[in-house]
């Protein structure tokens, strides 16, 4: 080996140790922060977390628990500890630092780092600023996204720095954005701010709006505070050209607000249309069918506490069943009594409409359970910042209809479906022709209580579940059904998209309250019109 | 045909049953009324507060009683119909002549109420936070007026969190048109511009928040930090924190504070979509104290529930209880006049680790805490006030009332009393 040789393999043993003690020192130095978290008070958490920035990616596990609520430490060696709760209602406890599992602790030996907002948003802004360049595109986008809502100079720099590398043309917009937005506000030549301009004109972002109104500022003096001439006139034209798309958007939002309304409305209606459409029974007890329908869907999920991403679909056939069966139950040993005296048919089932509200109050208590809601039911299905369709109003909305079409291929295809209609029609000559009636309406009578529960199990996915959740629906049930024509099923549809479509848009104008009173004023007056609702029945069937 | 009338006398005689109050009877005993809907609408919180006063009722009578004698509760279900609230106070008064009432919830009952205990001078005992603007001779409020809660949740979101834009959210009725007002005005006293405050109430129980939600969002992205305060009541909170949740706000975004939403209300909803969401109260059942872990102890083992929570109402409930005990002894007598001036002053050991005192307008000193909510229903205090706050009966920011004080020592003697005119005015309560 020559001296040279030797020379250099010494350099580089050295060089190798330095690393090595670096390393050490700043895995060390990272080891204490993280110790500092235990016990400590909320007002000095923000100056810890702050040191975790250059630890880097090493941090992320803590930081990351740290959001989700899940970092504790352990009260007797204070060790920090990720805590997840297991089935039993203890603690699972995972150490962050040497990335081992310890044994299972109950509540009493951790003690939660409690977190509030404020520090939330400085763990996420630290999150963006050591994954801005992660190798994962969607961490790398999340980055981005977060970093957006802080464009100061710091950030800036790092954000440029990322774009040189940057090869995803998603987050290659974002970047050029983020960038153009900080070249409008900071940079001298015009040129330059006009490109700027132009890249982000076809941004619904929020901060761009912002960006180019700030730009548009008039001060006191009636002068405006940007002072070059170009740069405003391509400003205003450029927000005048955002808020054109942003007003038609909303109006599509609007609509899908007011279609989802309707669902809901024909959801709850649809039961009714056949009890009160097709057999003409006045049924108060309405809207405890569909409060079954939720407590089946809250049932069905106690018994599946591992299955809560389907017990929803499982929840469906059951509370029809539930429902459904209630309803027989009903019209065999009541309705059927009453039958042709709409007054004692009302009476009797607004008693039982209270004493099903208060059996659940007994069995369930008078308070709300949750029935929670499967990760593929929450979120929203973002099309651009200002048009989002929320997924659980997507998959209701859907759902309705489909319980629609079902509806329609029994009542148009099945033999019960002719049954029915035939009694409905002329129940002596149906008899007279061997149709069993007393066994139809029953039937007929479950089937109507079935679908209200299946609503029920969809309103428990966007309201409480509690002993009055049938009360609320009530009315609106009637509305819908009375205003699109008593036994008409299409009419049930139209009648309740129209009723959810004219709230939301009456709402932003009169406010909630008052939308509503204008619904039902407008409901009134058309039916001192049209008596019989949208789409009437014609012929022999209407007697 | 038979079975016809039997389903109509079954009907009749379930409904007037579900209406039935449980009577007790017994001699030489000190009678607690307890006022709370068991059924109706109200019953998912009043139940809970029967049930406190039922448990410091029976642990009176455990610890000897009062005065030598022993402690009587007398329930009533006023079913959560306003009038009958009226109804069922004058029964407890003139037919159970019981010694004093803890009762109410909403407002509207307690409205109800007053004329008929001012009118037969009973003794009430109001445990739920509400909007001021009333001092009765006969009442004791124990929860929190709004400068106990909803004027320091403000002061909390402008200072700490920096917000700049206000939504005041609310159900339509006496409760929130009223605290918003006062909130209004003291936010322009603040300096914050009309243009920056955005206000909207619901009916009861709305279910479709997509509307609103959407017009938040949209009042807050013009960049400035916008803050909600939401006094939306009971049932209507889950479907508005979910659609919050769906539609992408986060607390970080656009942090909401109820004044509402409690450790019972959380117990019985999913709370994903809460967490770091605000509330602010008088009491979490989280803080740390001698005092609260043998109250929630207690509660657990009298109703035979692991899982049930305490919450803030329950909180004044106890102090009532305690003080009303307290007023007695002191008194010698159940005798409403006596006990009512002896109950000025009287001060018990709050949960919280406190002391509450009550003032001579029939509020409280209470500390005000503001938390976080937690995914597991509990609420993590992150403000509070230095000491107590002393209950203000009127507003000092509504014009009509800020000249307005109450004052039940001589010589003022009085629950209206204008400073200006110096004259008491017609009102009764």
């Amino acid at each position: 080996m020559t001296y040279v040789g030797r020379k250099s393999l010494r350099l580089i043993t050295f060089t190798m140790i330095c690393v090595l003690a670096s390393l050490c020192s700043a895995d060390e130095e990272f080891h204490i922060n993280v110790k500092q978290l235990a016990g400590a008070k909320l007002r000095a958490l923000p100056a810890i977390v702050a040191k975790f920035e250059t630890s880097g990616e090493r941090a992320l596990p803590i930081l990351r628990a740290m959001l989700e609520g899940a970092l504790y430490y352990r009260k007797s060696d204070k060790r920090i500890v990720a805590a997840y709760r297991t089935e039993t209602g203890d603690f699972r406890l995972d150490d962050l630092l040497e990335g081992i599992d310890l044994e299972v602790a109950s509540k009493r030996e951790i003690k939660k780092i409690v977190v509030n907002n404020r520090l939330r948003g400085q763990i996420r802004k630290i999150i963006a600023r050591i994954t801005l360049t992660s190798g994962d595109r969607f961490v790398r986008e999340l980055a981005v996204d977060n970093m957006l809502n802080d464009l100061n100079k710091e950030n800036l720099l790092l954000l440029r720095a990322a774009r040189k590398k940057e090869k995803d043309d998603d987050i290659l917009s974002k970047l050029n954005m983020a960038i153009a937005i900080d070249d409008l506000k900071h940079n001298e030549s015009t040129q330059l701010r006009l490109d700027a301009i132009d890249i982000i004109d076809s941004s619904l972002q929020p901060i761009v709006v912002n960006t180019l109104n700030s730009l548009l500022v008039i001060d006191a003096e009636g002068m405006p505070i940007e002072k070059d001439e170009e740069v405003r006139e391509r400003a205003m034209k450029a927000k005048e050209s955002i808020e054109l798309k942003i007003s038609f958007y909303e109006v599509l939002q609007r609509i899908f607000y007011g279609l989802s309304l309707g669902s809901i409305l024909l959801l709850i209606a649809t039961g009714l249309a056949i009890t009160f459409g097709v057999m003409g029974v006045i049924n108060m007890a309405h809207g405890e069918l569909i409060m079954l329908g939720a407590y089946t869907a809250y049932v069905v999920q106690l018994l599946l506490p591992n299955g809560i991403e389907y017990s929803i679909l499982i929840a469906i056939p059951a509370a029809f069943a539930v429902s459904g069966l209630c309803g027989i139950l009903i019209e065999r040993y009541v309705i059927r009594y009453l039958r042709g005296r709409p007054l004692e048919t009302l009476l009797a089932t607004f008693g039982i409409s209270l004493i099903l509200q208060q059996t659940v109050r007994t069995i369930f208590s008078p308070l709300n359970r949750q029935v929670v809601s499967p990760t593929w039911l929450s979120g929203s299905l973002e099309i651009n910042p200002v048009f989002a369709l929320t997924y659980n109003r997507l998959y209701i909305l859907a759902f309705a209809v489909l319980v629609l079409l079902c509806l329609q291929l029994v009542l148009k295809k099945t033999k019960l479906g002719l049954q029915v209609r035939a009694v409905s029609q002329n129940r002596e000559m149906a008899r007279a022709m061997g149709v069993r009636t007393e066994r139809v309406d029953a039937l007929t009578f479950g089937l109507g209580a079935g679908v209200a529960g299946v609503a029920g199990v969809a309103l428990s996915q966007l309201t409480n579940v509690g002993p009055n959740l049938g009360q609320a629906y009530i009315v609106d049930s009637f509305m819908v059904v009375v205003f699109g024509g008593v036994g008409n099923l299409w009419g049930t549809m139209v009648g309740g998209f129209t009723l959810g479509v004219a709230n939301k848009f009456l709402e932003p104008i009169t406010g909630p309250v008052l939308a509503n009173i204008f619904v039902l004023i407008f409901i009134i007056l058309f039916i001192q019109k049209r008596p019989s609702g949208l789409f009437p029945q014609t012929g022999r069937a209407a007697e | 045909m038979k079975l016809k009338r039997f389903i109509g006398s079954l009907f009749i005689v379930l409904c007037v049953g579900l209406g039935i109050p449980v009577y007790a009877d017994g001699h030489g005993t000190i009678k607690v009324g307890v006022l709370h809907s068991l059924s109706g609408t109200m019953a998912i919180s009043e139940t809970t507060l029967k049930d406190t006063v039922l448990m410091m009722v029976e642990k009176q009578n455990e610890a000897g009683g009062l005065l030598g004698k022993k402690l009587e509760a007398v329930v009533v279900d006023p079913a959560s119909d306003w009038p009958l609230f009226a109804e069922k106070t004058r029964e407890l008064l003139t037919k159970e002549k019981v010694d004093v009432i803890f009762g109410c919830w909403t407002s509207v009952s307690r409205k109800s109420v007053l004329p008929v205990i001012e009118e037969l001078n009973g003794l009430l005992f109001y445990p739920v936070q509400y909007e001021g603007e009333e001092s009765s001779k006969n009442v004791f409020y124990t929860g929190a007026a709004p400068n106990q809660q909803a004027v320091p949740a403000v002061d909390y979101f402008m200072n700490d969190i920096g917000v700049e834009r206000w939504v005041l959210a609310g159900t339509d009725y006496v409760y929130p048109r009223t605290t918003n007002k006062i909130l209004e005005a003291y936010l322009k006293a603040s300096g914050v511009a009309d243009e920056d405050i955005m206000i909207s109430y619901t009916p009861f129980g709305h279910s479709d928040w997509q509307g609103i939600v959407s017009d938040i969002k949209k009042f807050g992205s013009t960049g400035k930090k916008t803050g909600v305060v939401s006094t939306i009541n009971g049932d209507a909170n889950v479907p508005f924190y979910k659609e919050l949740g769906n539609q992408g706000i986060s607390a970080e975004d656009i942090p909401v504070v109820a004044f509402s939403v409690g450790e019972e209300e959380l117990s019985g909803l999913d709370t994903k979509p809460l967490v770091g969401h605000l509330a602010a109260w008088n009491y979490f059942q989280s803080v740390e104290s001698p005092e609260n872990e043998e109250f929630i102890a207690d509660w657990k083992t009298f109703i035979k529930d692991d899982k049930r929570v305490t919450n803030d109402p329950m909180e004044a409930t106890y102090i009532g209880f305690k003080m009303w005990v307290q007023a007695v002894e002191k008194a010698g007598t159940t005798d409403v006049d006596e006990v009512e001036q002896a109950m000025l002053g009287i001060t018990t050991p709050n949960l919280t680790g406190g002391v509450a005192v009550m003032n001579t307008n029939h509020h409280l000193s209470k500390p005000v805490l503001i938390g976080e909510i937690q995914e597991d229903g509990q609420i993590e205090t992150v403000w509070e006030t230095f000491g107590t706050v002393i209950g203000d009966a009127w507003s000092d920011y509504l014009p009509a009332s800020s000249k307005l004080i109450a004052d039940w020592t001589d010589p003022v003697k009085c629950g209206n009393f204008n400073i200006e005119t110096g004259e008491c005015s017609g009102q009764n309560f």
